[in-house]
């Protein structure tokens, strides 16, 4: 059924996407896809183009605007055996199916005691700094991660998608699966051909140092990376750790990288209260509080309840490659 | 709209102020012109005034912190004006904390200074925990990180620099690490001899004094100190007076005089007016060397050494030729009392051009002060001694004080300085109970 991962192809994240989800329609007739103007629209990213017309209206499903009948219909199908990959158009329009996510899929199995799994992917784009505003820019992680029973994927690097996509759709739980819109387009790199596996859980060193560790996830690693590159220029050697996986969150990654470089720094697109870097930071001050030689920093999203439209305040909130260097500048040389 | 308060210069050549106290905490309203902290620099204690109305929203510099002049030390929002939200991101509070400025500003060498407390309490939990696996003193690490703070790697780089002296005396004390000390060959039953008390005691470890931190005051004193001495080449002399008869004068006035006036009369303003009198005379005593000339003052500013538990004040009584003794004795009580007060201004300590110093207050007989920089002599008036005198070929007891003086011998030569001493010397035998106060 799977094809060898041999060769690879450079794509960007859409076609990651695109690749994993038309291969495993393609090596699975269990697997379908429901969400808003995947068939017919071929996604608002174009990322289903084409599938209605191969795989027809019965696995490629167009439904009504009802993101808790969309989440709540794939439970079903994922209960009984299919393998659905339910999109919401965008992760702002997420909150009617909350719900159904944490109430009921993420409980199915303790529910059930085992009788019943629910392998059900749900994808989803988040992420801002694309002018979307109030609704085409939101990070919704920090809501989901508190609960157990709940995966969270949320790879940014083509070959990661494609990874742990096929990871996310084999899994036999319900897997959040959140794409950040802004580097559909703009990210590409090598994707190995075929079927392969990242398993989720597992975090990846972007970018290797030993004077301070930065974690991060989404748009922001690429930025992270770029300004861990700059300070290499200047002599000072950055970690960049990318989380790929926010639940299981790897801490076994993160602490031996901040027990080498004795300093953390967390950026993140969420807002800083109750955020991933909360959590993070609250297991290396238990886990590693003797290897510390700096406070803990987070670099977040202000605490707003949106980002704005205009460009001024959608520039306020995104975090800058150029922030990002002088926050690690300082933590370097603290 | 906020107000940045910076560190005031408080006198010309004032380049930095030390925080003694803050007279308001953050939250608190003050008032325009109304006092909200002290400062002291140099040898002055000045409070002061908030040049706006408002609310202190935020201490900058904290008690003890030394910074200098037109460094931020405060801010205070002004009244009707909302916070301004802090410009530093969110996250930086941690970060924002520990960049106060080291109190120490002299660069550390490894191994030379101490550390001061404020750095050692502040060190990280990596720091804390190498320095205790490694054993590693902290008071002899160089810190290389943020304003001088010690980071893991300078106590790794310490560590495999080797133990400290101080370790490496306390190890040798070691019984069981003192092979030298050991009999070469102990016979097989005699149980080896613990190193003689002797061996202990020769290259016992100092016990560690304490470090008294430099107090601004301090600073100054030690720097005028050692300019005076090692640019003007002091010369001493010394007289003998016979102060029986201004004794018994002082004796008779003093408690009227306390009455009527409201201070002390002691010697001091006798001797003050004495002096004066004798630096007419003798006008090169009462100027200052300069790379120009000798520069002959036309003011008789005169200094009053006064010693504080800490510390040694000198403020000036101005125009003491325009005095009195009564006059010089209220102007001379005015400055203790408020060095006392610790309230001198710039203008009580500025401006001497010879210095009384009464050292005999303590009981000392002679001494050698050193000269007040900008000065070209001081005279002491030791303690008054009641000694057998020979006085025309009789012996008779009499009240005696040696009158001290150190020179800058640039200036002056011993003709003028012995000019002036018997000159002093006539004038203070002759004041009597009948003089004029």
């Amino acid at each position: 059924m799977a094809v060898a991962a041999t060769d690879t192809t450079v794509m960007n994240n859409v076609d990651a996407v695109r690749t994993t989800l038309y291969e495993a329609l393609k090596n699975d007739e269990r697997t379908l896809i429901l969400g808003e103007d995947v068939g017919a629209r071929g996604n608002v990213f174009l990322i289903t183009k084409g599938f209605i017309e191969e795989f027809g209206p019965e696995r490629i499903i167009d439904t009504p605007l009802a993101e808790a009948s969309i989440v709540g219909i794939a439970i079903g199908m994922a209960m009984e055996g299919l393998r659905p990959i339910a999109e919401i158009q965008f992760a702002d329009f997420i909150y009617p199916a909350f719900n159904q996510i944490v109430g009921e899929a993420a409980k199915t199995r303790y529910r059930s005691n085992g009788d019943y799994t629910c392998p059900l992917v749900i994808r989803t784009p988040y992420g801002g700094g694309v002018r979307g505003a109030l609704s085409h820019s939101v990070s919704i992680e920090a809501l989901f991660y508190h609960v157990p029973g709940l995966k969270i994927v949320a790879p940014s690097y083509p070959a990661d998608m494609k990874g742990l996509l096929n990871a996310a759709i084999d899994d036999a739980d319900p897997v959040l699966f959140l794409e950040h819109k802004k580097t559909y387009r703009l990210v590409k790199g090598e994707v190995p051909n075929g079927h392969y596996t990242i398993p989720i859980g597992k975090a990846d060193i972007k970018h290797a140092g030993d004077r301070l560790t930065v974690v991060s996830y989404g748009l922001y690693v690429h930025q992270a990376v770029e300004a861990a590159k700059r300070l290499a220029g200047e002599g000072l050697s950055v970690e960049v750790i990318d989380l790929r996986s926010i639940r299981p969150m790897d801490g076994t990654t993160i602490l031996a990288s901040v027990r080498k470089t004795r300093k953390l720094l967390i950026i993140h697109e969420d807002n800083k209260f109750g955020g991933i870097g909360a959590e993070i930071s609250a297991m290396v001050a238990e886990e590693a509080f003797f290897d510390l030689d700096a406070p803990i920093r987070r670099l977040c999203g202000p605490d707003v309840p949106a980002m704005g439209y205009a460009a001024p305040l959608e520039e306020e909130f995104m975090i800058s490659t150029d922030r990002m260097a002088e926050a690690m500048r300082e933590l370097v040389l603290f | 709209m906020a107000t940045t308060i910076t560190m005031p210069q408080l006198g010309e050549t004032v380049t930095e102020g030390t925080v003694a106290q803050w007279l308001k905490k953050p939250g608190d309203s003050i008032e325009k012109y109304e006092s909200f902290v002290e400062v002291s620099t140099d040898k002055v204690n000045a409070e002061v005034p908030s040049p706006v109305s408002g609310v202190l929203r935020e201490i900058i510099c904290k008690e003890g912190e030394t910074v200098a002049t037109g460094a931020p030390i405060a801010i205070i929002d002004e009244v009707g004006a909302a916070a301004e939200p802090t410009a530093v991101p969110a996250a930086a509070p941690a970060v924002q904390a520990v960049e106060a400025p080291r109190r120490n500003g002299a660069p550390l060498t490894n191994g030379a200074t101490p550390n001061s407390a404020e750095t050692l309490r502040r060190v990280s939990p990596a720091v804390r925990r190498l320095a205790r696996e490694h054993v590693v003193d902290l008071s002899m690490v160089l810190g290389t990180g943020h304003n001088g703070r010690i980071t893991a790697n300078d106590v790794i780089a310490a560590a495999s620099a080797g133990p400290s002296a101080v370790m490496a005396a306390t190890i040798m004390l070691e019984p069981v690490a003192t092979p030298t000390l050991t009999p070469a060959k102990p016979p097989a039953s005699t149980p080896v001899a613990p190193p003689p008390d002797a061996a202990r005691s020769t290259y016992a470890a100092p016990i560690p004094g304490t470090l008294v931190p430099l107090s601004p005051a301090r600073k100054t004193i030690a720097q005028r100190m050692v300019e005076s001495l090692a640019t003007a080449p002091h010369a001493w002399t010394m007289v003998e007076v016979d102060v029986t008869n201004l004794w018994a004068w002082r004796a008779k006035a003093k408690d009227r005089f306390a009455q009527d006036k409201g201070h002390a009369l002691t010697l001091l303003p006798f001797f003050i007016h004495a002096v004066v009198a004798s630096l007419k005379k003798q006008p090169l005593l009462n100027s200052r060397f300069t790379a120009e000339g000798i520069y002959v003052e036309k003011n008789y500013n005169i200094g009053i050494a006064i010693g504080m538990e800490s510390n040694l004040v000198v403020p000036v009584i101005r125009e003491a030729d325009s005095l009195s003794i009564s006059g010089i004795a209220i102007a001379a009580g005015k400055l203790i009392d408020k060095a006392r007060a610790g309230k001198l201004s710039m203008d009580d300590l500025g401006g001497g051009t010879f210095t009384v110093n009464n050292t005999g207050a303590n009981g000392s007989v002679l001494s050698k002060p050193i000269i007040n920089g900008g000065q070209a002599a001081i005279v002491t008036m030791e303690a008054i001694v009641k000694r057998p005198v020979v006085i025309n070929d009789a012996i008779a007891i009499r009240s005696m004080m040696n009158v001290c003086l150190s020179l800058d011998h640039r200036v002056i030569d011993g003709t003028a300085s012995n000019a002036f001493l018997s000159d002093l010397k006539k004038r203070l035998e002759a004041m009597g109970p009948s003089g004029e106060l």
